[in-house]
């Protein structure tokens, strides 16, 4: 029976069937593992505090956030150095977040749940999400006016809720300042130094000319001073407010209102606060800056620099990747060119993506951008201008990695496109390039559209050449903003592919900002898979019209 | 072309009605058919560009030197004495001639005109019988051997200051140990040879007199009391006859003495001791014969280029011989000439020489590299003195025809060859020659290790493992998939698979880093029992099937049993990793990791190549399986109909029809996923260590070439030799996935033709 059953070659489908179960298990599990891992960060998860007996006997309270749980087989154990009793089959541990870094030195800590005497979940736990140093986990004590306490047990709560509200509002005050109106002026001086410079080199620089300018930068700084008054009465007032709190240790801790981001109960909250708690932290990581070595905090300039990134490659590459593909379609001789130009377009989708980067740079930074630098720029040397990655240069690497994309599906959709149409053009009268712009092109624009969407999706999870091309771990300007000419191309962005790379490996607290990385990573999946399945159905939708056509 | 005729009859038949509309219409169709064909064929040009470009930065680390004559000019201040030798700056302005009378005159390097001229404080009476330069020569410490037994140590010293955007450099000389002399022999027999190093007020000195070698060294002791620092002196002999020694050298720490003697020997004499010198090696290191005529360290004074009068340069070295002790051997020699070697100069910030034989032919070599750069001509007659410039960009020398001559050296790129890419290459300090990448390192005497060896070895290593994952699992997913799978699953299951290939890298590099590794650690013999446990719970699910009654068994739709084998693959894997650990307990005492490490004396680095091969595997399989599958897919029905119909069961179709016919296609998606696998540069970032070695072990570390890109590049010093040898690893990876993406193209163009005449 069994040697039947393997003559049959069965045996052999039903391998090659479990190859195909296997990928999609993994194809699956990867999404899920950073589905799971990704939008669980935001949720308020309960704090508990816990009476733990410490290896030296002491009996110490730990409060924080139960992070993860590992089951160690005794035998593993023992092997690491844990004393194991004999009827103990496992060694259960648990991460916690501890926070409090100021104190303690570190965010995490490891317990063993065999210690761990009893546990509860008091409401009255406070998560302080600062904006130096981690979370603060504790209770509240008091709320401190100018170091008069104006609130204590009970009452603080209500009053810490209003006071922060007005400390929050005084940082966004500071902070629109210190951005938006200095940074204004500060780049407005920038300018002007950049002016004189230049007069200076053509040699126009005279009396007069120096005059005007010691007005102009006279302007400038009375405007200066008056934020900077402003800006130092906005910081006498945020700094008044503190809070009180005492640590899992006892010892208080003050922390003033200005360094405080958010407050809350988690073992208060309902479901209905908790979901509440959950959007207002999602849409805080949407659209706010990064925080302490882009551990904390938002992504936003790492969105808004991959979206400016991703809409000035499109520009470039889809004229280019059209011409081409109309070129090798409706106006070259099939023959040994076209094939040629089909196995270069076909090797360079093939070239891996880091040579494109060193090309960039060399090709695009150096020697395109230092030009540029030398005969635009003269007044910045040595500072680099355009001779320096930035934005401008990666959009240009990467729409030249893919251009492939854009060429060959840009061909399929035009291949597509019924003769008779053509020919129907032609006869009426039109020119070629009538036919083409009126009727060919229209008609294969969805293809355009589909190798488009998969050049996006292409561009923006690409982060080797950007490495070298313009992507830093921390942009202090976004490419885009108030000051004129407001696009500026020569600046470097951030990415959230690359901030992943950072955030996950070179960060100094990489298992706090684990989290973040997830979180980070669910977005970039989402809007590359978000793009791929758009540009599927576009494809589908457009095979199905075409059958219709030509039916 | 039928739209071209159509085209153009058509104007023609309008030409009576040609109005200026008209003209404007034919006019653009014109100016756009140009317009698109220029755009057209500079995709060619991109590529082109492409590699030209790289082939531009790289090309000049093949490049030999050059070197010409700038300027020759009479002896400056000829009456001064004789030339001892000659010194030059940083800039290649100024230059400075050391006499035997105790003169130093500073002159312009370009036109030899006199600067300033310095007299060196000797004692009444006194010649000089010595003078050497303590190594590096970039501090421009100098020491005079007198006829009355005392020494001098003066320091030239250039000054560079700004004065606007105008340099000026400024030379002088100055005394370290104070203007008075020395006293070293206190008999007053006169100093024959000498060498010494000069550092912070201390001082170590070598002579020779008469028959005897003596060291002397002066030390600055700081008094506890109070700030007074007294020198102490310690005087002792060497245990050896000092009667034939020839040349004296003592190395920049101050810690290696060595002597040369005129029967071609060379003694090794360890001074950090200076009371008591131990004499630690006593070797020949020329042939019989032959006698040593020049000799000078290397940069760094790691090792010694020793010219002989046979015209043979040899590299000696410390190397750790078989006892773990520092020995004296000869790594590598250079032929230079058919003459005596009369003078070695070593660069000062690179580990090349200049070389002068007797017939005035001058040479320039790398050591590492074992380049010769050039070798030319530049006298008629041996020179008298020679000096490289610091920078290695100029050449100084004094002919025996009285005049200076003055020669621009341009020399960008000596550090690589071909042979310092690819072969094994004994460096400094090395026990035995070997493959090293290691680009940079804070110290100016570093000697760079660009060996594209372990890199290459690296790539393919983790391509290797790569494919070992991916293979199997792509080309029996897509066997299954274009040929057994039911239609409607197909839909979903494939695109399912090839959106895997949209996900950014950098995702499956994070999480191959930070989940997968230290998942795999804990979990290796999960891993390994999975392995061998699925594939046998997936054929005992499936020999069970067929107990099913026969009511039921129908009732199981025909190509749904991937669907089914889903709840069978994860109950297996769940089964494997629960029953792994009491397994590797129980057979290997401990965990399997361990096992490795103490029974096989296999390492276990965390992030290893067997992570790499699990994560790019992962990253391969859309790729192959979307063109494997397609080249399945497309394979005539016919063939598989006839097949069948002739008795064949399926498996036999697909083994011996199928898979034949489909075969171009099926090795063409393989070599697309080889090119992408060697050229992925996140996941191997994330996801090893990075560590340039070379071992084949699955649970070693390696870097790869687009790796090693990725994270040298953003540091390396525009147009350096680094930055060309990053652009040669860019370049290979370039032509490697070239022709392997030709390649495969050609292979599936060539099975479209066949099968359209299928």
């Amino acid at each position: 029976m069994m040697k039947t059953w393997f003559k049959s070659g069965s045996p052999w489908i039903w391998l090659n069937a479990a190859a195909v179960s296997t990928c999609l298990i993994m194809v699956v599990g990867v999404l899920g593992l950073i589905v799971a891992r990704g939008v669980g960060h935001f949720w308020a998860s309960p704090i508990v505090s816990m009476s733990y007996q410490e290896d030296d006997g002491q009996i110490k309270t730990i409060i924080g956030e139960h992070v993860d749980t590992t089951v160690t087989p005794a035998a593993m154990a023992k092997s690491t150095g844990f004393k194991m009793a004999a009827n103990e089959d496992v060694l259960i541990q648990y991460l916690i977040k501890t926070g409090n870094r100021d104190l303690t030195g570190s965010d995490f800590r490891w317990i063993q749940e065999r210690n761990v005497k009893s546990q509860a979940e008091p409401a009255d736990l406070i998560v302080v999400e600062r904006r130096e140093w981690g979370n603060f986990y504790g209770k509240l004590t008091a709320v401190k006016e100018n170091d008069k306490v104006i609130a204590e047990g009970e009452k603080a709560w209500d009053v810490l809720q209003d006071r922060l509200k007005i400390a929050l509002d005084l940082h966004e005050q500071i902070a629109h300042l210190e951005k938006k109106e200095i940074g204004a002026i500060n780049y407005a001086l920038e300018q002007l130094r950049l002016e004189q410079r230049g007069l200076e080199l053509k040699n126009k620089w005279s009396a007069e000319t120096a005059t005007e300018f010691a007005n102009r930068k006279a302007a400038y700084d009375v405007n200066y001073k008056k934020y900077q008054t402003e800006l130092a009465d906005l910081y006498q007032k945020v700094r008044r407010d503190s809070l009180i709190a005492t640590t899992e240790s006892g010892d208080e801790l003050a922390i003033p209102l200005s360094k405080v981001v958010d407050i809350f109960q988690p073992n208060k909250m309902g479901l209905f606060a908790k979901v509440g708690h959950y959007v207002e932290k999602l849409s805080e990581f949407l659209s706010e800056d990064p925080r302490e070595a882009n551990t904390e905090g938002g992504i936003f300039p790492a969105i808004f620099g991959t979206i400016m990134m991703v809409i000035m490659m499109s520009i470039i590459v889809t004229p280019f990747g059209v011409i081409a593909a109309v070129y090798l379609r409706e106006y070259a001789k099939q023959g040994f060119t076209t094939r040629l130009i089909r196995i270069a377009v076909n090797n360079l989708a093939g070239v891996p993506s880091i040579v494109y980067g060193v090309f960039g740079l060399g090709f695009f930074v150096y020697i395109l951008g230092g030009s540029i630098d030398s005969i635009f720029f003269p007044e910045a040397a040595p500072a680099p201008v355009y001779g320096t990655p930035g934005l401008l240069w990666a959009s240009i690497t990467l729409a030249l990695l893919t251009l492939p994309v854009v060429i060959v599906s840009t061909e399929e959709g035009l291949a597509r496109v019924p003769k008779a149409i053509r020919e129907g053009s032609l006869a009426l009268g039109a020119t070629k390039i009538e036919t083409l712009w009126k009727t060919v092109l229209p008609m294969a624009s969805p293809a355009m559209m589909t190798g488009l969407i998969l050049a996006v999706a292409r561009a923006a999870g690409e982060v080797a050449p950007l490495m070298l091309v313009g992507v830093v771990k921390l942009a202090p300007t976004l490419p885009l903003d108030g000051n004129y000419p407001f696009l500026h191309l020569d600046r470097k962005f951030m990415h959230l592919g690359f901030h992943i790379y950072d955030v996950g490996f070179q960060s100094p607290n990489v298992e706090a900002a684990r989290p973040l990385v997830y979180a980070t990573s669910l977005l970039l999946v989402l809007v590359i898979i978000g793009l791929n399945l758009a540009a599927i159905l576009i494809r589908n939708h457009l095979r199905e019209k075409y059958r219709a056509l030509e039916g | 072309m039928s739209e071209l005729n159509n085209s153009k009859s058509q104007s023609s038949l309008n030409t009576a009605t040609t109005s200026h509309h008209e003209k404007w219409r034919l006019l653009k169709d014109a100016i756009m058919r140009r317009a698109v064909t220029v755009g057209g064929l500079s995709i060619i040009f991109a590529i082109v560009v492409i590699f030209f470009y790289l082939l531009y930065v790289v090309y000049p680390i093949f490049l030999s030197a050059s070197a010409e004559s700038v300027a020759q000019y009479p002896i400056p201040e000829e009456s001064a004495g004789k030339t001892l030798f000659l010194n030059i700056e940083e800039q290649n302005e100024i230059a400075a001639r050391f006499t035997d009378t105790g003169q130093v005159i500073f002159f312009e390097a370009k036109t030899g005109k006199t600067l300033v001229q310095k007299t060196v404080a000797l004692p009444e009476g006194a010649t000089i019988t010595s003078v050497a330069l303590a190594s590096p020569v970039s501090e421009g410490a100098v020491i005079y051997g007198l006829s009355n037994g005392q020494a001098v140590i003066v320091k030239q010293q250039f000054k560079v200051s700004f004065n606007g955007n105008k340099r000026e450099i400024i030379a002088s000389i100055k005394y370290p140990l104070g203007e008075t002399p020395l006293v070293i022999d206190d008999t007053g027999a006169a100093l024959e040879k000498i060498a010494f190093k000069v550092a912070d007020g201390a001082a170590t000195i070598v002579a020779k007199t008469a028959n005897k070698i003596r060291l002397t060294s002066i030390e600055k002791e700081q008094s506890l009391f109070s700030d007074e620092a007294s020198l102490t002196r310690t005087d002792s002999f060497l245990d050896m006859p000092g009667g034939n020694i020839t040349d004296i050298l003592v190395d920049k720490e101050d810690r290696n003495l060595f002597l040369v003697s005129d029967d071609g020997s060379l003694s090794f004499i360890d001074i950090s001791k200076k009371s008591a010198p131990e004499i630690k090696q006593h070797l020949n290191v020329v042939e019989a014969g032959q006698k040593i005529t020049s000799l000078t360290f290397l940069n760094g004074d790691l090792s010694i280029m020793i010219g002989d009068s046979s015209g043979l340069v040899a590299q000696w070295s410390l190397v750790k011989d078989a006892l773990n002790k520092p020995a004296f051997q000869r790594i590598r020699a250079f032929k230079v000439s058919d003459k005596a070697v009369i003078a070695i100069n070593a660069e000062q910030r690179r580990k090349g020489f200049v070389t002068v034989d007797a017939d005035g032919k001058m040479g320039i070599y790398h050591s590492t590299a074992e380049r010769e750069l050039i070798k030319e001509k530049i006298s008629t007659a041996a020179p008298l003195a020679t000096i490289l410039s610091p920078r290695a960009n100029a050449l100084l020398f004094e002919n025996a025809d009285g005049k200076i001559h003055f020669w621009k050296v341009d020399n960008e790129h000596p550090e690589v060859s071909i042979k310092s890419m690819w072969q094994k290459v004994w460096y400094e300090s090395y026990p035995k020659p070997a493959y090293i990448w290691q680009s940079s390192s804070a110290s100016n005497d570093f000697e760079p290790k660009y060996s594209l060896t372990p890199l290459v070895f690296g790539t393919l290593k983790a391509a290797f493992y790569a494919m070992l994952v991916a293979v199997p699992l792509s080309l029996m997913g897509a066997i299954y998939t274009a040929y057994f799978m039911a239609p409607q699953m197909r839909i979903y299951v494939k695109p399912a698979i090839e959106i895997m290939g949209a996900l950014p890298t950098v995702i499956l590099g994070f999480l191959a880093g930070l989940w997968l590794a230290p998942f795999i650690e804990e979990h290796l013999a999960g891993l390994f029992a999975m392995l061998m446990i699925m594939p046998v719970g997936v054929m005992l699910f499936a020999f069970s099937l067929q107990f099913l009654p026969e009511n039921v068994r129908q009732k199981i739709p025909d190509g749904w049993d991937a669907a089914m084998l889903i709840p069978v693959i994860l109950v297996t894997g769940w089964f494997a990793f629960s029953i792994s650990v009491p397994l590797e307990t129980a057979m290997f005492g401990g965990t399997l990791r361990d096992w490795f490490k103490n029974e096989l004396g296999i390492g276990y680095d965390q992030r290893n190549a067997l992570v790499v091969g699990i994560a790019m595997g992962f990253a391969v399989v859309p790729t192959i399986f979307s063109i494997a599958e397609d080249a399945i897919f497309s394979v005539p029905k016919h063939l598989t109909t006839g097949s069948l119909a002739l008795g064949a069961t399926p498996w036999q179709t697909m083994a011996r029809v199928v898979l034949l016919t489909a075969s171009p296609g099926i090795f063409s998606a393989m070599m697309i996923g080889f090119g992408r696998a060697v050229g992925e540069t996140m996941i191997v970032l994330m996801a090893t260590g990075n560590t340039p070695v070379m071992d084949l072990s699955v649970f070693q570390g390696l870097r790869t070439l687009a790796a090693n890109i990725a994270v040298e590049m953003p540091e390396s010093e525009v147009d350096s030799t680094h930055y060309r040898v990053l652009f040669l690893a860019a370049l290979v990876l370039f032509l490697f996935t070239f022709v392997f993406n030709t390649l495969a193209e050609v292979v599936r163009q060539r099975l479209r033709e066949k099968y359209s005449s299928l």
